[in-house]
């Protein structure tokens, strides 16, 4: 219950710090200035209205998102990565593996739960056999034997649950620390973090308990090899956008 | 009008297809060469798949630094982000030569080619400076002049410098027995210019230059790109439908084919999976080539409007900032070729200074034809190649073996850069700064 009240309490910070500071700059206006050589006008096909189909993700909250995607990016370069950078320089290579193996036990765990509710029979039994043979054979999921045995690992969250029964994405959501997501897997995070977090209060001691909580966010920050800016593209706000949008779609259809 | 256009397309693409292959027996290339795609739009696209890769080490100290080339510079709000150029090295220990490594069009220092050059020449033990091509969205906005790249001398100015800051900082932390350049694609094009650059400013007397499938004009290359995002069935205006068609194809054939989920999508094998599942059409590849070009150029002309204020997309004098909502610009940019870009802004901005040079004549300046005599006599200067390179016009490979003589090594197949993992290649690119002491 700690962690999803502190996720939920980080959340409302964070919209709050988004609402609280002076709103973003007034936009000017292209209308005032002379037409550039190329407009969308001139290249646009009529009946594509003005913007293309495939590049448009319903995002009602784009001025908040934004700032939360620039808050984001800044938290990681003060934060974020220097930290990841210590942790990868006072930890070696096997263990920080130990600590991915760990955490993504308990990720196996909750795909088990949400293949169930979606009354999926293969990924259930894979997701559950990996859980039972990393959590005995692999010595509490530091090891990830059931990989080595060649079971196949499924990723299910609730967000899926709640897509694979009809819900829409809904909005675009840009998360505080975590980034791009929308309202229904934003929401999807809630259980299953909880779930999570109860699960591994229970079975770990109050301390090492406090210790994973700490460095859950590091470890996943390590394993995301995703860098702000550093794409290439000048577009990269509407790119991630379309790409996790995407990316969920056909998550959710397989 | 008595012939409808698919069939002069038609007639276009089969004359292309003869020349090509007139263009090929005329090379003579590497024999004994078994890299295992002989497609020269499949080589592009899906690169060296993994099993037929050269072994290099995985972990190497390739680490990203940064480096403010304009400190006076006021960076746009729109692009806060890119103020300081970012770049990667990769230095030993002790005494040992320095290679400068180029980026090919729109990619990055850590971008997948530069990374595997850099780890084939850490191995061979050089120290390792790698930056991004001048056309990379972080290069324009910190480190070139004028904001508007793909001006071949204006680029080498711009690398050069930068070379020289890198160096500057660099100097008190390695000792450089030597120095060095190599780049692929667009960077080959560029390390020709920077070497001739080099011989006036002599700030590192390159020991040797190595061009990797370089264009031979920049022009004629982009061109080529352009006609390719043509291919998309019912042209760009259909663009969203075809990536959708794509994206949906292959996750249907991933679920015929059997379990394979979405969240392990983009693995090293994921390009060459791709392409086994889908078994695409070449003008299917084409389209593909075409919309990667155009991405990464609707970007970088965006990017150059912004920089240089001069009008072709945005608004001249309307400020953006980091909250803008870019999308029309995006959308606007996606529909524009890279020959657009040439005759309504670069030519445009550029005649100023060249108040007598015809278009022509400006373009046939950005070409390595402009310095031929440079690249005939100057035995430092080596080149690799591939006879069925896709951004090649028919018979241009021919330049090469005719201005390199013996320098200039050209493989059979590949198509542009997609053998450059390959062991043969990785091989010859080392040896190509190492044979004959370093």
């Amino acid at each position: 219950m700690k962690s999803i009240l502190s996720l939920c309490s980080i959340v409302l910070l964070a919209l709050a710090l988004g609402a609280c500071s002076s709103g973003p700059p007034p936009q000017p206006q292209a209308s005032d200035y002379p037409e550039p050589v190329f407009t969308a006008k001139r290249l646009l096909p009529p009946e594509k209205t003005e913007l293309d189909d495939l590049t448009a993700v319903y995002d009602p909250w784009e001025g908040m998102n934004k700032r939360i995607y620039n808050f984001n990016y800044h938290f990681d370069q003060a934060v974020f990565l220097p930290v990841v950078r210590g942790y990868e320089t006072v930890v070696p290579r096997i263990g920080r593996d130990g600590i991915e193996n760990f955490f993504d036990n308990f990720v196996d765990m909750v795909t088990a739960v949400n293949s169930a509710l979606q009354l999926r029979g293969k990924k259930l039994l894979r997701s559950t056999g990996r859980v039972l043979i990393n959590s005995t054979v692999g010595l509490f999921g530091l090891i990830d034997v059931a990989s080595a045995m060649g079971i196949p690992r499924p990723v299910e969250s609730f967000g899926d649950t709640l897509g694979y029964y009809g819900v829409g994405q809904g909005p675009y959501l840009v998360i505080p620390f975590l980034g791009p997501s929308n309202l229904r897997d934003g929401l999807g995070l809630l259980p299953d973090a909880y779930l999570q977090s109860s699960v591994k209060s229970a079975v770990l001691s109050e301390p090492l308990d406090i210790t994973t909580t700490l460095l859950l966010p590091i470890d996943t920050r390590a394993n995301t090899s995703f860098r702000y800016y550093e794409n290439g593209s000048a577009f990269e706000y509407q790119m991630v956008r379309w790409l996790y949008s995407t990316k969920r779609k056909l998550d959710v259809e397989q | 009008m008595t012939i409808s256009r698919s069939t002069q397309q038609f007639i276009a693409g089969l004359c292309a297809l003869l020349f090509a292959s007139l263009a090929f027996a005329a090379v003579n290339t590497v024999p004994n060469y078994n890299y295992p795609i002989k497609d020269r739009f499949a080589a592009t696209v899906v690169g060296t798949p993994e099993e037929y890769r050269a072994k290099l080490p995985d972990d190497i100290p390739f680490k990203g630094r940064s480096i403010t080339i304009f400190p006076e510079r006021v960076t746009p709000d729109v692009f806060f982000y890119g103020h300081e150029l970012l770049y990667s090295v990769a230095l030993q220990d002790d005494a040992a030569p320095l290679i400068f490594l180029i980026a090919g069009t729109g990619a990055s220092h850590n971008g997948s080619k530069n990374t595997d050059m850099a780890k084939a020449f850490y191995q061979a033990g050089f120290h390792v400076v790698s930056i991004s091509s001048p056309t990379y969205n972080n290069f324009v906005i910190a480190a070139s002049t004028t904001g508007v790249v793909g001006h071949a001398e204006r680029d080498a100015e711009d690398i050069y410098r930068v070379f020289e800051m890198i160096w500057a900082e660099l100097k008190d932390e390695i000792t450089a027995t030597s120095f060095n350049v190599t780049g692929y694609s667009l960077g080959g094009f560029n390390a020709a210019f920077v070497s001739k650059l080099d011989e006036e400013r002599q700030s590192f007397n390159f020991r040797r230059v190595l061009l990797i499938n370089p264009p031979v004009s920049l022009y004629n290359s982009i061109s080529l790109l352009d006609r390719m995002t043509q291919d998309i069935p019912g042209g760009v205006n259909n663009f969203d439908k075809f990536v959708d068609r794509l994206i949906r194809a292959y996750t249907s054939t991933l679920r015929s084919t059997g379990y394979i989920d979405t969240a392990n999508a983009g693995g090293d094998d994921f390009l060459y999976d791709t392409y086994k599942a889908l078994n695409l059409k070449d003008e299917e590849l084409a389209a593909l080539i075409g919309t990667s070009f155009r991405v990464s150029s609707a970007s970088l002309v965006f990017t150059s409007d912004v920089m240089a204020d001069f009008g072709y997309i945005k608004p001249k004098g309307l400020v953006l900032n980091r909250y803008s909502d870019l999308r029309l610009y995006n959308d606007v940019s996606l529909r524009l070729g890279f020959t657009d870009y040439y005759h309504e802004f670069f030519y445009p901005f550029y005649k100023a200074e060249y108040p007598t040079m015809t278009r022509d004549e400006f373009i046939s300046s950005m070409s390595l034809t402009s310095i031929e005599n440079y690249l005939r006599n100057t035995k430092k200067i080596t080149m690799m190649g591939n006879a069925d390179d896709v951004i090649l016009e028919p018979g241009e490979i021919d330049f090469f073996p005719r201005v390199f003589g013996d320098r200039a090594t050209i493989y059979p197949v590949g198509g542009h850069c997609g053998n450059m993992s390959y062991p043969d290649n990785v091989a010859h690119m080392v040896a190509a700064f190492t044979e004959g002491g370093m």
